[in-house]
């Protein structure tokens, strides 16, 4: 734990260091804003929740949270630090844990910079407080899911730029696994319970029965075993790679 | 016990190219081993293997006792590591570097303060301490490398070419640091400067295509030459014809190599049979022949020429 949480401290002022961090908060709030104001059409909706301003959340996240992630592991490996960081007594599970907690807390930090808003529509009406807290919850757990996998992607490559595309990509995939688009190209050819495993992997199902208010509990835990999964096979491949 | 590094037929595959193959050596406490072959001969693999980076394929190390594989983290607690060209976190400062590895490295308080303090004096980093590590000169880089390697005054010092990249000033206080630590260290260097191994090393292991082709003292290395104990003299050049003449009649004498002549002199290189020592017979002979000589000097001999017969053929493979 105590290894965990230094590297998770250095990985977070290493964010700090470099302007990705004021260009990903920045674009994040901008965005987060846009979106609700213009595309949600936040006041036309005459009604004091933030379903417009999470709805977009989703979106968001698959461009941002890639660009997050898409360093974690592809510059270790680009600018051979890897080889520093894994001859110090820390485990790679420890190195993987702590990296991805870094670049989780950050998110955390650019989803709370949002207040405002909460704050807003609070003057503007009575919202259910407890529906927006829910959904904060699971907007953090969805970043942290996306996170997981960004992660595990970008022990893949040294390059960071691909890390980033195969990242969208991917994100892409789960957040879409249980629309048509993506259940049509199993449909033609995969069995029924196949079918059902994929669209069961859909971080917008989730996300949207968290946001529903009710934090259900599948819906943690399925975002939950996501991270563990993907962080596993993350230090998989951190094991595997570094001999390349 | 007294071999602070155990390696045992340590061996390391990447797919179908085999990079160590079967290399087995220890170094006590006390020594510094050179560790020394041509480009890609597996000398920073083995480096990696011996500090737990990557997993051998067969055979193991120890340091101080644990083993890579099954106690990893014991193991990198004991060594401090060089990488190959220094890696380090560019958007970190000097302090701030430092600062972590000592966390990480378990150091607290005083104790941390300390060290950081003697790592930053021994390696001459005060002017840097609050620059960004990526905008550091090669040589400064280096030098933090270094810094953050003693940080914890670890028993095993692992230093993939400590040198590389440095001015010769630089060059020369790092031996020295390397000298001075290893009188109560183990320490390994690679490097393919060969007088290095004269400057710092007490063993000198040679490794070509992943196998150790030579383990000894740089004397013994040295003994290995053609040209070890032979002599060699300045004389007239228009003498240079009866001299090689009349050396080349002496009983231990193989050969007599002439240089090409320089402002009248030309230098005449005495090889002997076997490495024997001729220096006495050669004297003798040209005293009573009456050949003047401007200079006479006996060889050790040269490490450049005992490495290339050791590694040759890989090496001009990849010169060529």
């Amino acid at each position: 734990m105590r290894n965990i949480w230094i590297i998770t401290k250095r990985e977070l002022a290493a964010y700090f260091s470099t302007p990705l961090a004021y260009v990903f908060i920045v674009t994040f709030l901008a965005g987060a804003g846009a979106v609700t104001f213009f595309m949600g059409d936040f006041f036309g909706r005459r009604q004091a929740d933030l379903q417009s301003f999470f709805s977009f959340h989703p979106w968001l996240f698959l461009v941002l949270i890639p660009a997050v992630g898409m360093r974690l592991w592809a510059e270790e490996r680009k600018t051979g630090t890897i080889e520093l960081l894994m001859t110090l007594p820390v485990t790679t599970g420890e190195a993987v844990v702590g990296k991805f907690l870094a670049a989780w807390m950050f998110t955390g930090f650019a989803l709370a910079l949002t207040f405002p808003i909460w704050i807003s529509v609070n003057y503007l009406g009575d919202p259910d407080n407890g529906v927006i807290f829910a959904s904060y919850v699971g907007s953090l757990l969805m970043a942290g899911a996306l996170l997981a996998l960004a992660s595990c992607l970008s022990a893949l490559t040294r390059n960071q730029v691909i890390a980033f595309v195969i990242g969208s990509a991917a994100s892409f995939l789960f957040l879409m696994s249980g629309l048509d688009l993506v259940l049509g190209m199993f449909r033609s050819w995969a069995p029924a319970y196949v079918l059902d495993m994929v669209s069961s992997l859909s971080f917008l199902t989730h996300f949207q029965t968290i946001a529903d208010g009710v934090l259900p509990l599948p819906a943690i835990v399925f975002f939950l075993s996501m991270m563990a999964v993907c962080l596993f096979i993350n230090a998989q491949i951190v094991e595997l790679k570094k001999a390349s | 016990m007294s071999d602070l590094i155990e390696v045992q037929s340590l061996s390391k595959r990447f797919g179908s190219i085999v990079a160590v193959d079967d290399v087995t050596f220890s170094v006590p406490r006390g020594v510094v081993m050179g560790f020394l072959g041509p480009n890609g001969a597996g000398k920073s693999t083995t480096m990696r293997v011996i500090t737990g980076y990557l997993p051998p394929t067969a055979g193991t190390a120890r340091v101080l006792g644990h083993d890579i594989q099954k106690e990893p983290v014991e193991v990198k607690k004991r060594i401090g590591f060089l990488p190959e060209g220094a890696p380090l976190y560019g958007d970190m400062t000097v302090m701030s570097l430092l600062e972590f590895i000592a966390e990480i490295r378990q150091l607290a308080g005083s104790k941390a303060k300390q060290r950081i303090m003697y790592s930053i004096e021994r390696m001459g980093l005060q002017q840097v301490l609050y620059q960004r590590v990526e905008t550091l000169s090669k040589g400064f880089k280096r030098r933090v490398g270094f810094a953050q390697a003693i940080l914890h005054d670890p028993d095993v010092l692992i230093l993939d070419e400590p040198t590389d990249g440095l001015d010769p000033n630089q060059k020369h206080h790092v031996r020295e640091l390397i000298r001075e630590l290893g009188k109560n260290k183990a320490i390994i260097i690679s490097t393919h400067i060969l007088e290095e191994v004269d400057a710092v090393c007490d063993r000198a292991v040679i490794i070509d295509r992943g196998r150790v082709v030579s383990n000894g003292t740089p004397a013994e290395l040295h003994a290995r030459s053609r040209m070890h104990n032979s002599v060699v003299l300045q004389v007239r050049a228009d003498a240079a014809a009866k001299a090689v003449k009349l050396l080349r009649g002496l009983n231990n004498v193989v050969a007599v190599e002439s240089g090409t002549p320089h402002n009248g002199r030309v230098s005449l290189s005495v090889v002997p049979r076997g490495g024997k020592f001729i220096a006495d017979e050669v004297g003798m002979a040209i005293r009573q022949n009456s050949i003047e000589v401007d200079e006479i000097h006996t060889e050790v001999g040269k490490l450049d020429e005992v490495f290339r017969q050791l590694t040759v053929g890989h090496e001009q493979a990849v010169l060529r």
